[in-house]
């Protein structure tokens, strides 16, 4: 049974602080939604309010349809993994599963039973009488996961749980966890400050940023189509050339820009007159001439295995990021000289300023 | 031992050690002993001493389990000092647990200050404050009576006035063990058994308590032995039906005059004190260094 999660105008004040402000979005049920954004964003916030923890001071928080005004976390239809996994120590794992079902009253055989199970799904098996401290950091992700499930929630609410995890394993919980919601069909509310995390693992994601919320949307169409500044800097890496909009028609704008014209997709608030930036990702600026020839002074370069980063200046001084495939290195421009990228209008977007 | 010397050299480091192995054998090691030599002695007089008659036996001890008036009040302050210990734990852990968990900074200053300010002063003094608020014609009858609560005064002293003169006089020792290990529970632990639907009291028995373990322990070993060995409560606030083991060791060596039998009830309260300390940390499986953190 999973449930639908909606945020209506949502706002959150500590003392003076504006945490969050005016946040409305709908998560559908069986959902793997993330809200991404750097730290301090609200994301947090935003996920405590809907585990129940602290009230919102405006707005309220549906879940399957239910104004969840006054329930406190025991009583909402969510379980929450923490940032830090919180098992209990001084339970062994089965007991740390079953904890949710001794809660309520399940008798001892029945939810003996129900973490049996549950250890099968997160493929740890015979490890019920281990005590927390005795498995890796992966084992321990894998029982805060199941402890969640037991009590059977509508929505499962994850606060930063592979932050504490090396990138390798990071990886594979990112896929696995992927896995177990698409097996279980429960929501999933993901909190992240980690673009590759979100991008890879979620039907939609929400960015924010400073507790507004910027855009909800496929990871597809956040990397594409960002509606905000603030998304085309945060989400992914980007060449940022500021300028002045000169034309819109038919999807496509033009800009003038320090480096000359150029011409990319026409993005949210993009009017002829306004003035705006051009966004173009890395991997669509090819080093030669092409349509929106721009030339740069390369500085250094990246090798990350498959992809190498060119690093520099643009003629105009903005900086550069470029990437090559490693396969096309030998043929890249050296650190030190001077190079002409070009992009196609398609793999870049104009948005207005501010 | 190399580490002493190496940061205050060998001259400085003597000189502890001469003062820790003076301060144990002169102060601690010393007197025990010669308590049990006492106790195991009959009471002679002085012409007698080293006499044929003047040789170690068990009758002072067993003295005490022969005399039913002095085995009724040993059985009780063991009861009764467990009972301390038990209503300072009820009276400590909410408030341990709210500084530990709950308290901002601020309010968390202003409670430890308000706890710790009464211990400035005397013992002594601390008992005599509440032999005032307690006494016959004092203000908590005078309070009670004024709001209509009781038609007349009570008696509080006795018992009940020693259970709280003592509870009184040993929350810090009860407190602060307990404090610290609730500050160091992860506070995602409550919010986790929260969110997994636990009630309040699930919580506290399943998580809290469990981790705070060592602390209670402590705290309840703490409070025993200063109950049991206490004698300013018991001798100010006591009345005649409610007199408290050491008032009877009290009694032997300043009024009875017999020092053997005083020293004799001296270490059967002693040997009671260490057991029941091994026996709780047994029993919460802590071991001894955990305790003297």
């Amino acid at each position: 049974m999973s449930h639908s999660v909606e945020l209506a105008g949502i706002g959150m004040t500590f003392g003076s602080t504006r945490a969050v402000s005016d946040v409305s979005l709908k998560v559908e049920a069986g959902e793997f939604f993330s809200i991404l954004g750097p730290s301090g964003c609200g994301k947090t916030t935003i996920l405590r309010m809907i585990a129940g923890f602290i009230e919102p001071t405006e707005g309220r928080v549906m879940i399957g349809d239910r104004d969840m005004k006054g329930l406190g976390p025991n009583q909402r239809p969510t379980a929450m993994i923490f940032q830090s996994l919180a098992l209990f120590p001084l339970m062994s794992v089965r007991d740390n599963i079953a904890f949710g079902l001794e809660a309520r009253g399940v008798a001892r055989a029945a939810r003996h039973a129900k973490a049996e199970e549950l250890l099968r799904l997160i493929a740890l098996d015979g490890y019920g009488d281990r005590m927390p401290g005795e498995l890796s950091g992966g084992q321990r992700q894998r029982v805060a996961i199941a402890r969640a499930l037991a009590v059977e929630p509508g929505v499962l609410l994850l606060d930063e749980p592979l932050s504490a995890l090396d990138l390798k394993l990071r990886q594979h919980m990112r896929a696995e966890l992927r896995a177990l919601q698409k097996r279980t069909g429960v929501t999933f509310i993901y909190i992240t400050h980690d673009q590759s995390e979100a991008l890879a693992t979620s039907d939609r994601v929400a960015v924010m940023s400073a507790g507004l919320l910027q855009q909800v949307a496929s990871p597809r169409e956040l990397y594409e189509d960002p509606a905000t500044p603030f998304v085309a800097r945060f989400v992914g890496e980007t060449n940022a050339l500021p300028g002045r909009i000169t034309a819109v028609e038919a999807g496509r704008a033009s800009i003038e820009t320090d480096l000359g014209p150029l011409t990319g997709r026409a993005g949210q608030g993009a009017v002829a007159g306004a003035p705006g930036t051009i966004y173009i990702r890395p991997e669509a600026l090819i080093p030669g001439t092409g349509e929106n020839a721009l030339t740069a002074r390369i500085e250094r370069v990246d090798f990350e295995g498959s992809f190498a980063l060119l690093h520099g200046r643009f003629a105009g001084g903005a900086s550069l990021a470029a990437s090559v495939p490693s396969t096309r290195l030998a043929d890249a421009p050296a650190p030190g000289s001077s190079a002409v990228f070009g992009f196609a209008p398609q793999h870049a977007v104009v948005l207005a300023d501010g | 031992m190399g580490e002493l010397r190496t940061r205050f050299g060998t001259g400085l480091s003597t000189v502890f050690l001469v003062l820790v192995l003076f301060w144990l054998a002169g102060m601690v090691l010393a007197p025990n002993l010669m308590m049990i030599d006492y106790a195991l002695r009959p009471n002679l007089p002085p012409a007698a001493l080293g006499g044929p008659d003047d040789t170690y036996s068990l009758s002072n001890i067993l003295y005490l389990a022969g005399e039913p008036t002095h085995r009724a009040i040993f059985i009780k302050t063991i009861w009764a000092s467990g009972l301390v210990a038990l209503v300072t734990f009820l009276v400590c852990y909410p408030i341990a647990f709210w500084m530990a968990q709950r308290a901002t900074v601020g309010q968390l200053s202003i409670a430890l200050l308000l706890i710790i300010i009464p211990f400035f002063i005397n013992e002594v003094l601390r008992t005599l404050a509440w032999f005032i608020i307690l006494s016959y014609r004092g203000p908590l009858n005078s309070v009670l009576m004024n709001i209509g609560l009781i038609d007349a005064p009570i008696r509080w002293q006795g018992d009940g006035g020693v259970l709280a003169a003592m509870v009184y006089a040993y929350i810090l020792f009860m407190l602060l063990p307990i404090y610290n290990a609730i500050e160091s529970l992860e506070k995602a632990q409550v919010e986790a058994a929260r969110d997994l639907g636990a009630s309040p009291l699930r919580i506290h028995t399943r998580v809290v308590i469990p981790h705070a373990k060592a602390g209670i322990a402590t705290g309840f070993v703490f409070t025993f032995m200063l109950a049991a060995g206490s004698y300013v409560a018991p001798s100010l606030l006591g009345s005649p039906g409610s007199r408290w083991f050491t008032e009877i060791i009290y009694n032997w060596f300043f009024e009875g005059g017999d020092w053997n039998r005083g020293a004799a009830y001296a270490l059967v309260l002693l040997v009671l004190c260490l057991t029941v300390v091994l026996v709780t940390l047994r029993l919460a499986r802590v071991n001894l260094a955990d305790v003297a953190k």
